[in-house]
């Protein structure tokens, strides 16, 4: 059903660590090797070995260069996947009840059996989360890896998400935001986690922490320190005298 | 927005369909026997003509059905429904001025209202957007009622309603363009706002997430030469309004004359349609540094 839940139980989702995230793509290749053989259709490529290849994918990382107004230009990565809205304007468009999003847990899916691949849901995504499987003809996003965070099968360790298993970094973190105990909501209050576009209305679930400040360098001598030691004995005395005649 | 031929065929044809088969039932003509066989028949042949081509670019068409199931929260859903009761309202008025039955025009003059009725909810599925600021505003369903009034009138031999329609949407071409404009500097969003680095400077692209376009890049990006725009912009008012208005004034009130205001107006329509979808920037492409 394309009406949005008024409260969901819980409210999954991720905090992405823009002053860690490396840009290594491991989250990319990850999910779409989960995603692949797990929920729904394939995640298809097209013409994988040609000039120009091109698949589906539900996780992008983005590499922007950003000057600040003092020192030098950083370069920040900058992972791009389904934010999983509170008020998502992809599941209200859709004309089929394809698309939803889950009371109990707030993910945003899609039922691939319903979805007509009108593309209309990937059009109201401000965010780009959405991508057309061009072989299925079905939507294909971030489903959390519902298929990995609720299965009794696997190891303890491994039900979370798997880009967030496998991000070398710990730029990825997974939990609970409507709990303010949890790891991810500690982890927005503590670091200023931001909502992407807030103007737009959508209520991002997923939150980015924003890059850490980093050092000025320094202008004056490395010596510095070393230069106001003060000496005693015979060195202070001579100090002492040498400083006058100067 | 890239401007897909099959939606752009979809909404000026079956915009145009929808006109004729209102004043249809509205009973501005009641052309009698074969004569009406042939202009109901062309106004359910453009609308249902316009509908199926939608379809041309369904991932799924076989499922098609289902998106009667959302009309409460979708336009989408709403236009499946909206388009297949006003044809079903609008059947017996066409059969009767058909076969002469003499029936009552009730149906007719209800039909003729929900025919603007659907025009109004296919403005909504691009005017429900706000990822596309161009879109996101009262101009768009204003825009393609004046389209509906204007290309029925033409099609239907009415000279007022053509000359009205035109002038409403000289007005309204104007109002979206202008509105359409300035509509993404105003939506306030930049690559640094989408991302939040504004925050840490001024950002800019060092490389792209892929190396060459994905679905949403092919789908939502799509940039527009200046001299298309220049150039496109005076067809669509020229041809679409200001030409056919003033030919069923000022031309004697002929079949012919109103047969080639039509295929003009329908050549301006489908300029403006094009420029619709080509000159709408979704913010989706502040995040890969292109509109
Ligand atoms: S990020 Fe896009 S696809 Fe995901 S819930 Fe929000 S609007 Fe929908
Ligand atoms: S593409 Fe599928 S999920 Fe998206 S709006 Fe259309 S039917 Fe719904
Ligand atoms: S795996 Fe971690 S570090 Fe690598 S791109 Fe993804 S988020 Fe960044």
């Amino acid at each position: 059903m394309t009406q949005l839940p008024t409260h969901t139980d819980k409210k999954l989702g991720l905090v992405i660590d823009l002053d860690t995230c490396v840009g290594c793509q491991a989250c990319v290749t990850a999910c779409k090797g989960w995603n692949d053989q797990g929920y729904g259709a394939e995640l298809s490529d097209q013409n994988p070995y040609g000039a120009e290849p091109s698949g589906t994918f539900l996780n992008r990382v983005h590499s922007y260069q950003v000057q600040p107004d003092i020192g030098a230009a950083q370069i920040i990565n900058f992972p791009r996947s389904c934010l999983h809205c509170e008020d998502a304007p992809c599941v209200t468009v859709c004309p089929t009840g394809a698309s939803y999003k889950r009371t109990e847990d707030g993910i945003v899916l899609v039922n691939e059996d319903a979805c007509i691949g009108c593309g209309l849901c990937a059009w109201a995504c401000p965010y780009g989360a959405r991508e057309l499987d061009q072989a299925a003809g079905v939507m294909k996003k971030c489903t959390l890896c519902v298929d990995r965070i609720y299965n009794e099968n696997l190891p303890e360790e491994d039900r979370e998400p798997a880009c967030v298993r496998t991000c070398p970094t710990n730029a990825r973190h997974f939990g609970d935001f409507a709990d303010p105990d949890s790891k991810v909501s500690k982890l927005v209050a503590e670091r200023g986690g931001y909502d992407l576009m807030p103007d737009l209305k959508t209520k991002p679930t997923n939150k980015y922490l924003p890059p850490r400040k980093k050092d000025i360098p320094q202008e004056a001598s490395l010596l510095a320190p070393l230069l106001d030691i003060q000496a005693t004995g015979f060195a202070g005395w001579l100090d002492k005298v040498l400083g006058k005649l100067g | 927005m890239t401007p897909a031929p099959s939606v752009i065929l979809f909404t000026v044809l079956s915009g145009m369909g929808f006109g004729l088969l209102a004043f249809l039932g509205a009973g501005f003509v009641q052309p009698v026997g074969w004569v009406a066989f042939f202009h109901w028949g062309l106004g359910y042949a453009l609308a249902v003509g316009g509908l199926s081509a939608a379809t041309f670019h369904l991932g799924n068409p076989q499922r098609a059905l289902r998106a009667f199931t959302q009309w409460q929260t979708s336009w989408l859903s709403r236009e499946a429904w909206a388009s297949v009761v006003t044809l079903l309202l609008l059947a017996p008025v066409a059969l009767s001025d058909w076969l002469g039955l003499g029936w009552p025009r009730v149906t007719g003059l209800i039909g003729a209202v929900a025919c603007f009725g659907t025009v109004f909810t296919t403005s909504m599925i691009y005017a429900q957007i706000a990822a596309v600021p161009r879109w996101n505003n009262w101009t768009v369903p204003v825009m393609f009622l004046s389209f509906e009034l204007t290309g029925g009138a033409l099609l239907a031999g009415q000279v007022w309603p053509a000359l009205i329609g035109g002038i409403a949407l000289i007005l309204a071409l104007y109002a979206h363009k202008t509105k359409g404009d300035v509509a993404f500097a105003k939506r306030g969003q930049t690559l640094g706002k989408a991302t939040g680095l504004d925050q840490v400077g001024s950002a800019t692209v060092f490389e792209q997430p892929h190396t060459s376009p994905n679905y949403l890049m092919r789908e939502m990006i799509y940039v527009v030469a200046r001299k298309h725009v220049a150039r496109l912009w005076p067809i669509a008012f020229g041809a679409a309004a200001i030409l056919p208005a003033g030919m069923v004034v000022l031309l004697p009130h002929h079949l012919l004359t109103f047969a080639m205001a039509a295929v003009i107006h329908l050549t301006g329509a489908a300029a403006s349609r094009w420029l619709f979808f080509a000159q709408a920037e979704h913010v989706v492409g502040l995040y890969y540094g292109q509109r």
